[in-house]
C-alpha cells in the first residue's frame, strides 16, 4: 500500500516503513539501543530527504526513550541531578546544531554534513565495539583476567564540584556539560538520541556506574530530541507527522518482540553483532562518499505552492 | 468575465480562425490523498470546423505543466577525497511537472520558432536566465534538470501518444506521478498545420492535498509550534501505550 507524507512530499510503501519501524525495534530492543543512528541512514536509502528523515527521526526517539525510561524509573535507576546537568548541555548543543544545520540546508550541504558525521561516528563506535566483544570473548576464555580500578580523572580535577547521590559521585559538573553539549549537537545534525556516543561517555570519561548510566541517558535524551524536534518544526518546517506514526507502530511492536530475543542471546554475542551492522552502515555510507556516483547532479526546489 | 470574453471574442473571430478546438478533461482535479499513487488523466476533444479541412494534415500537441519552482542544480566533484556538492546553477523557472503529448515527432510537427513562441517542448518549458559565471558549463545543468526529472517520471516526452482520428477526433492519456507537488497543473491543447499554431485551447487542472494531508501540512506551516507539541504528545503516547500493554502481555 504506497502512502504520501505530506511533508517528505513523496509516496512510499507503507508496509515498508512498518516494516523498516519494525527491524530496527527488534534491534533497539536486543540491543538497548534507540536504534536512530540505523533509521535514519535507512530512510536515506528509502528516498526520504535527509532533511526530513532527521527532524522525523527524533520525533521517533522520543516515543522510543520514553517507552524505555518508564521501566528505569520503577528501577530507581536514573540519576536526575546528573540527567539535568547533561540535559542542560544538551539543549545549548541541540540550539547549536539545528542553526547549523538551517545554514547548511541553505548551502545544500546538509546531505554531506549528516552523511560525514555518520561516517565518522559510526566508523569510530562500530570499530571500538567490535574490537572490546572480540577481547571480551577472549578475556572469558581465560578468566585469570583481572578488572582495572577506575582511576581520578579529569572529572574530579576540574573546579564547580557537586554532589551526584544516584551515581555516587563527586564531580566537577563541567565534563557532563560538555559530554550533553555534543551529544545535543550530534542529536540535531544527525537524527538521532545520542544513546550510543552517550553511554560510552558517561562510563569511560565520567566514570558513572553501569547500572543507572542507561537510564539517566534515556531520561537525557527524551528531552533533548524533544527540543531538537520543536526546532526542527518550527526552523526547517520537516518534521514529517504520518512518517513518525508509521515508524512508531513498527518500532513498539518490535522493541517488544526484540526484547525477548535479546535475553536468549549472550551479552558478547549481542555486542558483535550490532557492531558488525554499524560498520556496514558506516561502510555503506562512506562508499556513497568515496565512489564516483553515476549521477553527478542533484536537485532541490523552494518555493512552491 | 475575462475567460467569457475571450469566448466571445473567440466566437467573433470565427471567420477568421476557422478551425478550433472543442476540449475536455476526463477529471479537473485531483485529489492527494494519504494513499495516492498517481493518476491518469484522459483529455480528449474535437476540431471544429465551419469548411471542410485543408489538404495539409493537421497534429495536435497536448502539454500538461505543474506548477513552476526555482531549483537548485547542484555539480558533485571530487574534494579532498570525497565527492561533495561543489556548484550551483539557480534554474529561475522549473515547472514540478511536465509532459508534451503530440499526434507525431514534435520536432517534425513544430517548428522551431514556434516553440520558442510558445514554449512547447521540455527544454523551452524551463526558464533558466543566467548562470553565476563561475560555472563553466550551464547548460549541462538544465540538461541534468531534465534527464533526472524525465528519469522519475515528472518530465515526459509523449511523440506519437495522442490518437487523432479523421483530423478531427483526438485524445490521450497523462499519466501522474504519485509523487506531485500541489497547486494548478495549466493543460495546453495546440492545433498545428506546417509546423505553425493554428488554435490554442487552455484550461487548469487543480492538484490538492485533502484531507489528513492537507491538515497535517497546512498546521506543520501555518502553526509550527503546535505541530511540533503534537508530534511530541502522540510520541510520548505511543511511548507510554507500548510500555503499558507490554507490561499487560507479559503479566
Amino acid at each position: 500500500m504506497q502512502i504520501y507524507l505530506p511533508i517528505a512530499e513523496v509516496s512510499v510503501n507503507a508496509f515498508l516503513l512498518l516494516g523498516l519501524g519494525g527491524i530496527v525495534g527488534i534491534l533497539s530492543g536486543m540491543f538497548g539501543v534507540g536504534g536512530g543512528f540505523l533509521m535514519t541512514p535507512l530512510l536515506f536509502f528509502i528516498g526520504i530527504p535527509p532533511a526530513v528523515a532527521v527532524a522525523t527521526e527524533a520525533n521517533q526517539i522520543v516515543a522510543s526513550s520514553f517507552s524505555g525510561v518508564l521501566a528505569h524509573f520503577k528501577r530507581r535507576t536514573v540519576d536526575f541531578k546528573m540527567g539535568l546537568v547533561l540535559l542542560i548541555g544538551g539543549l545549548v548543543g541541540a540550539a547549536i546544531g539545528v542553526q547549523v544545520f538551517a545554514i547548511l540546508r541553505e548551502m545544500g550541504q546538509v546531505d554531506l554534513l549528516v552523511k560525514l558525521s555518520y561516517v565518522v561516528f559510526l566508523g569510530i563506535i562500530g570499530g571500538l565495539m567490535f574490537v572490546e566483544s572480540l577481547r571480551t570473548i577472549y578475556r572469558s576464555k581465560r578468566p585469570s583476567a583481572t578488572l582495572t580500578r577506575k582511576k581520578h580523572g579529569l572529572a574530579h580535577a576540574l573546579p564547580f564540584k557537586m554532589k551526584f547521590r544516584t551515581s555516587g559521585l563527586y564531580i566537577s559538573v563541567i565534563p557532563p556539560l560538555i559530554v550533553g553539549l555534543f551529544v545535543g549537537v550530534l542529536a540535531a545534525i544527525m537524527g538521532v538520541g545520542g544513546g550510543f556516543i552517550m553511554v560510552p561517555a558517561m562510563i569511560y570519561i565520567l566514570g558513572m556506574p553501569t547500572k543507572v548510566v542507561v537510564g539517566t541517558s534515556l531520561f537525557q535524551i527524551i528531552f533533548v530530541t524533544a527540543f531538537t524536534t520543536l526546532l526542527h518544526a518550527t526552523t526547517n518546517f520537516t518534521v514529517d507527522m504520518a512518517l513518525a506514526v508509521l515508524l512508531l507502530v513498527g518500532g513498539v511492536i518490535g522493541a517488544q518482540i526484540g526484547t525477548r530475543i535479546g535475553v536468549k542471546l549472550k551479552a558478547e554475542q549481542l555486542r558483535i553483532l550490532l557492531s558488525i551492522m554499524v560498520i556496514a552502515v558506516c561502510v555503506k555510507l562512506a562508499l556513497d562518499l568515496l565512489i564516483e556516483p553515476s549521477e553527478l547532479f542533484s536537485l532541490t526546489s523552494g518555493d512552491h505552492a | 468575465m475575462i475567460r467569457t470574453l475571450a469566448l466571445l471574442f473567440c466566437l467573433f473571430a470565427l471567420p477568421l480562425a476557422a478551425e478550433e478546438v472543442v476540449a475536455s478533461l476526463s477529471r479537473d482535479e485531483v485529489a492527494i490523498t494519504a494513499n495516492f499513487d498517481g493518476s491518469d488523466i484522459l483529455i480528449y476533444g474535437a476540431v471544429k470546423r465551419n469548411a471542410p479541412a485543408a489538404a495539409e494534415p493537421m497534429e495536435v500537441i497536448i502539454t500538461v505543466s505543474g506548477p513552476e519552482q526555482v531549483v537548485n542544480v547542484r555539480k558533485k566533484a571530487w574534494r579532498f577525497g570525497i565527492w561533495v556538492n561543489a556548484s550551483a546553477v539557480e534554474v529561475d523557472k522549473a515547472p514540478s511537472f511536465y509532459a508534451v503529448a503530440s499526434s507525431g515527432a514534435l520536432e517534425d510537427v513544430l517548428t522551431r520558432t514556434e516553440d520558442l513562441r510558445y514554449r512547447v517542448s521540455i527544454p523551452r518549458a524551463i526558464r533558466s536566465v543566467g548562470a553565476p559565471s563561475s560555472v563553466e558549463n550551464a547548460a549541462e545543468f538544465t540538461e541534468a534538470l531534465i534527464r533526472i526529472r524525465t528519469a522519475k517520471n515528472l518530465y515526459q516526452n509523449l511523440d506519437n501518444s495522442v490518437e487523432f482520428y479523421d483530423q478531427t477526433l483526438f485524445s490521450t492519456t497523462i499519466d501522474l506521478p504519485a509523487n506531485l507537488v500541489e497547486g494548478p497543473y495549466e493543460t495546453r491543447i495546440f492545433l498545428v498545420r506546417d509546423g505553425a499554431v493554428v488554435d490554442e485551447y487552455e484550461t487548469v487542472i487543480n492538484v490538492n492535498k485533502v484531507g489528513l494531508e492537507r491538515w497535517i501540512f497546512d498546521l506543520a506551516h501555518d502553526q509550527p509550534l503546535v505541530y511540533g507539541l503534537l508530534s511530541l504528545f502522540i510520541a510520548i503516547v505511543a511511548g507510554w501505550l507500548a510500555s503499558a500493554v507490554f507490561r499487560y502481555i507479559r503479566f
